[in-house]
């Protein structure tokens, strides 16, 4: 049972990895870029939730849009100031460019809101699920986190696969060249995947806060690095790998933190990525992937 | 005839590599204009250059009355300016319906309009449409080709660029695809501008040519009095007989 539980908490926070995963994996297959500062957008939802449903008291569901909103229109902007005049750069300066705007939202936000830890209640506040007579435990938080991503996930991949806008991310993903000979605005295409990416940030910040209550500027970071090691893992530039390995790595290291060391999950889930590299560059669903943005 | 595209004086380069020097040229209205040359002389540089993929440093390119050269690709399709690049380059993760989808990405016409223009590419490409749900790189390579072509003219051009559209192809399905060249000039009224390095077939259906050579035009004309050219009979053309 014990087991079981350890498990459940793994997926609920693999599912959080997956949804910041999702982002890594849209930005990365249609711009062609690693968006280092996707992860602090997290953060940056978080404390949207924080100040208004948290402290401001305002109805959750609200919160969480405003969230949304703020994230989305803050992944456009960083797209459009930093990264768009860099299109056709060498990647290492774009990517240099994505660890600099990770240190701007960082010390930006300990600028604005100090770096004291914050302490964050849960946006969830619906009872817990207790099942075989009470020996299992499982928290609403969990239940709606794993629902959540679930449902978005396949959301994300039947817009891609059924909608025109999605075509376009395709085949601006496929070969950009064509698809600006096709008349398909790339600027934009790219902006919705930042926007889209950065909705979810916000969601995943949300729900990440709502079970790993405490919320610093640097909250952001080490699940970012995680989910794009989760995308790397999942085969980058696919939506199932990206959920699957995010997934995968959620109950890796909470497995391991309950079995073998809670110093060394961390190293474990790191190790995971070397080992990936290795065996299978491409990932566990990389190239042969059906939805491939 | 009224000129619809003008290239003057365009210089291109590539980091310290000049690609395209000074090179002016025209098509009308209804034409099909061909250019010719060797690889590596600088059709698909200019291509890409009217196309707004790549920008001249110099002189400016007119189409339909606009300065094209400082636009936005997406914008320059929106005029009607459409391009089949070379080697295809069809979306082989889409379906053949999606790509033509793609095609007409930038129209703003309405759904019967474009609805339309799918019958009309399917009665043209009879086997795209036995094909419609495949994805695009299950299909052969001259299919690509005619999808190619197909996903271009979805975007219903006033003007259609056709670079190399019969490398890699059988004799036979070279013939097909220059007849659905004429076609597309002759029935529907599309201009053309063609770069080939299958010169004698192009020469065969173009009105005039230009031949390039290391970024330079050196020589234009009535595609007949090209096909003529002992210079061109030699070097584009197999020798002279």
């Amino acid at each position: 049972m014990q087991f079981l539980s350890y498990l459940v908490r793994g997926i609920s926070l693999g599912s959080v990895y997956a949804l910041i995963a999702l982002g890594y994996t849209m930005v990365y297959g249609i711009a062609k870029m690693l968006n280092f500062a996707h992860g602090d957008i997290i953060m940056v939802g978080g404390y949207v939730v924080f100040f208004t449903f948290c402290q401001g008291g305002m109805n959750p569901w609200l919160s969480m849009i405003l969230a949304i909103v703020v994230c989305t229109l803050l992944g456009i902007t960083i797209e459009r100031i930093a990264y768009r005049p860099l299109r056709g750069a060498a990647s290492l300066a774009v990517l240099i460019t994505a660890i600099g705007v990770s240190y701007f939202l960082e010390n930006g936000a300990m600028l604005l809101w100090s770096s004291e830890p914050k302490s964050f209640t849960s946006i969830v506040s619906l009872p817990a699920l207790n099942l075989f007579g009470g020996s299992l435990q499982i928290s609403a938080e969990t239940i709606v986190t794993i629902v959540t991503s679930l449902v978005i996930m396949f959301v994300l991949i039947w817009f891609v696969n059924n909608t025109r806008p999605g075509h376009a991310m395709q085949a601006v993903s496929e070969d950009r060249g064509a698809a600006q000979l096709m008349g398909i605005n790339v600027n934009a295409i790219i902006s919705l995947t930042f926007a889209i990416g950065s909705g979810l940030a916000a969601i995943a910040g949300a729900l990440l806060l709502s079970s790993y209550p405490t919320l610093v500027p640097t909250t952001g970071a080490m699940p970012g690095i995680k989910a794009f090691v989760a995308a790397v893992f999942g085969g980058i530039g696919s939506i199932p790998g990206a959920f699957v390995g995010g997934i995968l790595l959620g109950i890796i290291e909470n497995l391991s933190k309950a079995y073998i060391s809670t110093q060394l999950s961390d190293a474990i889930v790191f190790l995971v990525l070397i080992v990936v590299l290795l065996v299978k560059p491409s990932g566990l669903l990389g190239k042969k992937a059906t939805v491939k943005v | 005839m009224d000129e619809l595209l003008k290239v003057e004086d365009i210089n291109v380069y590539y980091g310290s590599i000049h690609a395209i020097k000074d090179v002016s040229f025209h098509v009308d209205e209804g034409e099909i204009v061909t250019m010719i040359g060797a690889n590596g002389a600088g059709k698909t540089t200019t291509m890409h250059t009217i196309s707004g993929l790549l920008r001249s440093e110099t002189g400016k390119i007119v189409y339909d009355g606009k300065t094209i050269s400082k636009m936005e690709p997406h914008k320059i399709v929106s005029l009607g300016l459409a391009q089949c690049p070379e080697g295809r380059r069809v979306f082989s993760g889409l379906s053949v319906s999606e790509n033509l989808e793609m095609g007409a990405y930038s129209r703003k016409d309405g759904k019967d309009a474009i609805a339309k223009d799918f019958d009309m590419v399917y009665g043209l490409f009879p086997r795209l449409k036995e094909r419609k749900n495949q994805p695009a790189g299950t299909l052969s390579g001259g299919e690509q080709q005619m999808l190619a072509i197909a996903r271009a003219l979805m975007g219903k051009p006033k003007m259609l660029l056709l670079d190399e559209p019969s490398m890699g192809l059988s004799p036979l399905l070279v013939k097909e695809i220059f007849r659905i060249i004429e076609t597309i000039n002759k029935d529907q009224g599309v201009t053309v501008l063609l770069v080939e390095q299958n010169a004698k077939m192009a020469l065969n259906i173009a009105d005039r040519g230009y031949v390039l050579e290391t970024g330079n035009v050196t020589m234009e004309g009535k595609a007949s009095d090209l096909a003529n050219d002992p210079a061109v009979k030699n070097a584009y053309l197999g020798g002279a007989k």
